[in-house]
C-alpha cells in the first residue's frame, strides 16, 4: 500500500469514526443521566441538518447552523418534557420503546415537511470538487471541518464535564441518582439538560456532515445503529471511550476495503458489535464491576 | 321464525351488496406499487405523482368511455417484501384492473410470479431485462432494457477508445442486474472489466472505495450503476480524490436532482437515457417531441419542480394501459391482447411496438447519450 493511498483510507476511517462517536457521545450523555439508550439520537443529527439546509434560505450560513442547533436542542427538551418526565419511575423496557416511537415519529414528521428528497448545505469552502493536499491524500476541505468541529465538541464537553458546576451535577446523577437528589440536585432537570446537549451536538454533527453525506429523512436509523455500536463497543457511559471507538470503527471500516470487497463493510461494524456484546458485555474500556451494577 | 329473519337479512345485505357491487362497475380499479419513500423514492415519488395527475386529467375528461379511474397507489419504500405483500393485496383483496410499478427492478423481479399466477397485469417501471426476458405472459415494462442501455455505453465507450474499466454498483436489483449485463457484454464489445464493487444502497461516503480504485492507473473509465444518492457521491468523492477519469453512470442518472446534488462535480459525466431530459432541445419533427414536451410541461407546472424519466416511465404504463382498455374495454384478457399487439406507441421513453417475444417494445434507438454541461442535461456528442 502507498502512502497516499495509506493516509486516504487514514482520512476517510477518521471522518466516519469521528460522525460515529459524536452520535454514541450523544447516546452516553443520555444513558449517564438515565440509564436508557435513546433511539432517537439519529434524528437529532437528521433534524440538524434539515433545519440548517431550511434556514439557510433566509440566513447566512453559520447563522443558519446556530438557529438550527438551538431549535434542535430545543426540540430535545420538549420531547424530554412531554415523553419522559412524566413518567412515574418507568422502566428501562417502556423508555427504550417510548424512543424508538419518537424516533419513528420524528422521521414521519420530516417526510411530510421536507420531502422525500436528498438536501444539503453548501460546502463550507470551496465546493464540490475543492480539494487539499495531506500527506499526499487528497480529500474535501469539509472533512477537516468535519474532524476539526467534532473535536472541539469532544473537548468542550469533557471541560464541560470536568469544571462546570452543571457538568459535575449531571455526572453526579450518572454515578448515583439517589444520591444526587438528596445533594439537592433536581435529578429531572438534569435529565432534561442531556436530552437538550446530546440533541445540540447530535444536530451541529448533522450540519457539518450534511454536504459531504447529504441530509435524507431517514439517515438517522443508520447512523444510530452505528452510534450505538460505539456506545457499545466502548462501553456504555463514557464518552472518552466513544471516541476511541468511534475512530477504531471507522478506521477498520474504511481500511477493510483493501482487503475485502466494499460490500461486506456494514457486515463487519454489525459482527463487530455482536462479538462486543457476546464477548466484552461491558465494552473495550468499560469496567466489568461498574458494568454489574447498572440496571441495562 | 328467528331463521326466516336471519335469512331475510342476509338476503337484504347480499342485494345490497349487489347493488353496491354494480355501481362500482361504473370504475376501474388499477392498482400501483411505487417506491414513494425511502432510498428509491427519487423514482417512485415521481411516478406517484405522475399517475395521480394523469387520473385526474382522464376521470376529469369523463374517464375512458364512461369508465373512470379509481387508483390504488401502494408505497413499499423500494422495499421488494413489502412489494410482495402489496401485490397480493392488490390481487386478491383490491382485486385491481392491472397494476403500474414497482418502481426497482428488485421489487419487480419479486412479484413477476405473483402477478403471472394471479392473471393480473403488470406494467413495471424497471429496468432490469430478466423482468420481460423470459417474457411473462401478464408482465410488461416501459423503460429500456438495461440491456440497451449498457449497449449503448459500451458503443461510446468505443469510440472514445476506452477499454479498460471499473464497474461501482449499489446492492439492489438494479445495480446487480446493472452489474450483470455488464459482465456480460464486456467480452463482446472488447471492454476489459479491471475491478467490480458493490456497495450498500444507503452509502453515504465513498472515498475509501475511491481511493482504492484511483490507485489503479490502468483503469480509464468508471461505470457506476445504481439509482440512490450515492450515484452523486460517487461524482464527488472521485472528483475530490483528484481522479479525473471519464464517469459513466446508468440510466438511473436522469433526474435533475442528481446533478443539483453533485454540484460542479457532476459536469461531464456521461450516461443513457430516454429523450425526455432534453424535451425542448429536440428538433421539432422528432416523433417524441409532442408527447415529451406536453408531459414535461404538465408536470413542471403542476409539482413544481423539474420532470425526470421516471415519472416518464410511469407515464407510458398509464397511457399504454388506458389505450388498450379504449381499444379492447374493460376486460382483463382482452386488455392483455391488446397491449401484446400494440404497435406505434409513442411515449416518453421511445416508440413502442410490443409482439409476444418482446414485452418492452422498445428498440436500441429508444436510448441516447446525454452528458452535463452547466448543470443541464444535453445530448452528448464525442
Amino acid at each position: 500500500m502507498t502512502l497516499e493511498l495509506f493516509s486516504q483510507y487514514l482520512l476517510a476511517g477518521i471522518t466516519y469514526g469521528i460522525i460515529y462517536a459524536i452520535v454514541g457521545i450523544g447516546f452516553n450523555i443520555i444513558y449517564n443521566t438515565t440509564g436508557i439508550i435513546n433511539f432517537a439520537q439519529g434524528e437529532f443529527v437528521m433534524l440538524g441538518g434539515m433545519i440548517a439546509i431550511s434556514m439557510h434560505q433566509w440566513l447566512p450560513l453559520p447563522l443558519a447552523i446556530v438557529a438550527a442547533v438551538l431549535l434542535v436542542m430545543l426540540i430535545g427538551a420538549l420531547v424530554e418534557i412531554l415523553f419522559i418526565r412524566w413518567l412515574d419511575r418507568p422502566s428501562v423496557l417502556r423508555m427504550i420503546i417510548i424512543t424508538i416511537g419518537i424516533s419513528i415519529l420524528v422521521r414521519e414528521a420530516a417526510l411530510h415537511i421536507w420531502g422525500e428528497g436528498v438536501r444539503s448545505l453548501p460546502y463550507f469552502v470551496g465546493n464540490e470538487i475543492t480539494t487539499v493536499r495531506i500527506l499526499g491524500a487528497r480529500v474535501s476541505p469539509q472533512v477537516l471541518w468535519v474532524i476539526g468541529v467534532c473535536t472541539v465538541m469532544v473537548l468542550a464537553l469533557s471541560l464541560f464535564f470536568k469544571y462546570t458546576l452543571q457538568g459535575k451535577k449531571m455526572q453526579a446523577c450518572a454515578a448515583n441518582r439517589v444520591a444526587a437528589t438528596l445533594c439537592g440536585i433536581s435529578t429531572k432537570n438534569m435529565v432534561t439538560l442531556s436530552f437538550m446537549l446530546s440533541a445540540g451536538i447530535g444536530a451541529l454533527a448533522g450540519c457539518v456532515m450534511s454536504p459531504i453525506t447529504y441530509t435524507q429523512y431517514d439517515i438517522g436509523t443508520g447512523l444510530a445503529i452505528k452510534g450505538f455500536t460505539v456506545a457499545i463497543l466502548g462501553g456504555l457511559g463514557s464518552s472518552m471511550a466513544a471516541v476511541a471507538a468511534g475512530l477504531l470503527l471507522g478506521l477498520i471500516e474504511s481500511f477493510s476495503v483493501s482487503v475485502v470487497p466494499l460490500a461486506f463493510q456494514d457486515a463487519i461494524s454489525i459482527s463487530l458489535l455482536l462479538a462486543i456484546l457476546f464477548l466484552r458485555p461491558h465494552g473495550l474500556f468499560g469496567n466489568k464491576d461498574a458494568a454489574d451494577l447498572k440496571e441495562f | 321464525m328467528k331463521r326466516s329473519v336471519t335469512a331475510t337479512i342476509i338476503m337484504l345485505a347480499a342485494s345490497l351488496a349487489l347493488s353496491v357491487s354494480m355501481a362500482c362497475a361504473e370504475t376501474i380499479k388499477i392498482g400501483a406499487i411505487l417506491a414513494m419513500t425511502g432510498p428509491a423514492s427519487f423514482l417512485g415519488a415521481p411516478e406517484a405523482r405522475t399517475i395521480e395527475m394523469l387520473a385526474e386529467e382522464l376521470n376529469a375528461k369523463g374517464g375512458i368511455g364512461g369508465n373512470k379511474i379509481e387508483l390504488v397507489i401502494k408505497d413499499s419504500g423500494g422495499n421488494p417484501e413489502k412489494a410482495i405483500s402489496f401485490a397480493k393485496q392488490l390481487i386478491e383483496e383490491e382485486k385491481v384492473f392491472a397494476i403500474i410499478g414497482p418502481s426497482t427492478s428488485g421489487e419487480t423481479l419479486k412479484i413477476k410470479q405473483i402477478c403471472e399466477d394471479g392473471k393480473t397485469i403488470l406494467l413495471s417501471c424497471a429496468a432490469a431485462e430478466q423482468i420481460v426476458n423470459p417474457v411473462a405472459k401478464y408482465v410488461f415494462k416501459t423503460p429500456q432494457k438495461d440491456s440497451q442501455v449498457v449497449h449503448a455505453i459500451f458503443e461510446t465507450m468505443k469510440a472514445n477508445k476506452i477499454s479498460k474499466v471499473a464497474v461501482l454498483a449499489s446492492n439492489t436489483g438494479f445495480g446487480q442486474a446493472g452489474k450483470g449485463q455488464i459482465e456480460k457484454q464486456a467480452p463482446e464489445s472488447g471492454i476489459q472489466v479491471l475491478a467490480t464493487e458493490v456497495y450498500d444502497s444507503k452509502a453515504t461516503d465513498l472515498s475509501a472505495i475511491v481511493a482504492k480504485l484511483a490507485a489503479n492507473k490502468e483503469i480509464q473509465a468508471v461505470i457506476n450503476w445504481s439509482i440512490e444518492p450515492a450515484q452523486a457521491i460517487v461524482l464527488k468523492n472521485a472528483r475530490q480524490a483528484g481522479w479525473n477519469v471519464p464517469i459513466y453512470q446508468s440510466h438511473g442518472f436522469g433526474n435533475i436532482k442528481y446533478v443539483e446534488a453533485a454540484g460542479v462535480a457532476a459536469e461531464g459525466v456521461i450516461f443513457p437515457a430516454g429523450r425526455l431530459l432534453i424535451a425542448d432541445k429536440l428538433a421539432d419533427k422528432h416523433p417524441q417531441k409532442a408527447v415529451l414536451v406536453k408531459y414535461t410541461k404538465d408536470y413542471e407546472t403542476k409539482f413544481k419542480e423539474e420532470a425526470s424519466t421516471f415519472g416518464g416511465h410511469a407515464y407510458d404504463a398509464f397511457k399504454i394501459l388506458c389505450r388498450a382498455i379504449e381499444q379492447a374495454g374493460a376486460n382483463k384478457e382482452k386488455v392483455r391482447d391488446a397491449i401484446e399487439n400494440m404497435k406505434g406507441f409513442v411515449g416518453t421513453a421511445g416508440v413502442f411496438n410490443f409482439s409476444p417475444t418482446d414485452h418492452n417494445g422498445l428498440g436500441q434507438d429508444s436510448v441516447t447519450m446525454l452528458t452535463v454541461k452547466g448543470g443541464n442535461f444535453i445530448e452528448y456528442k464525442k
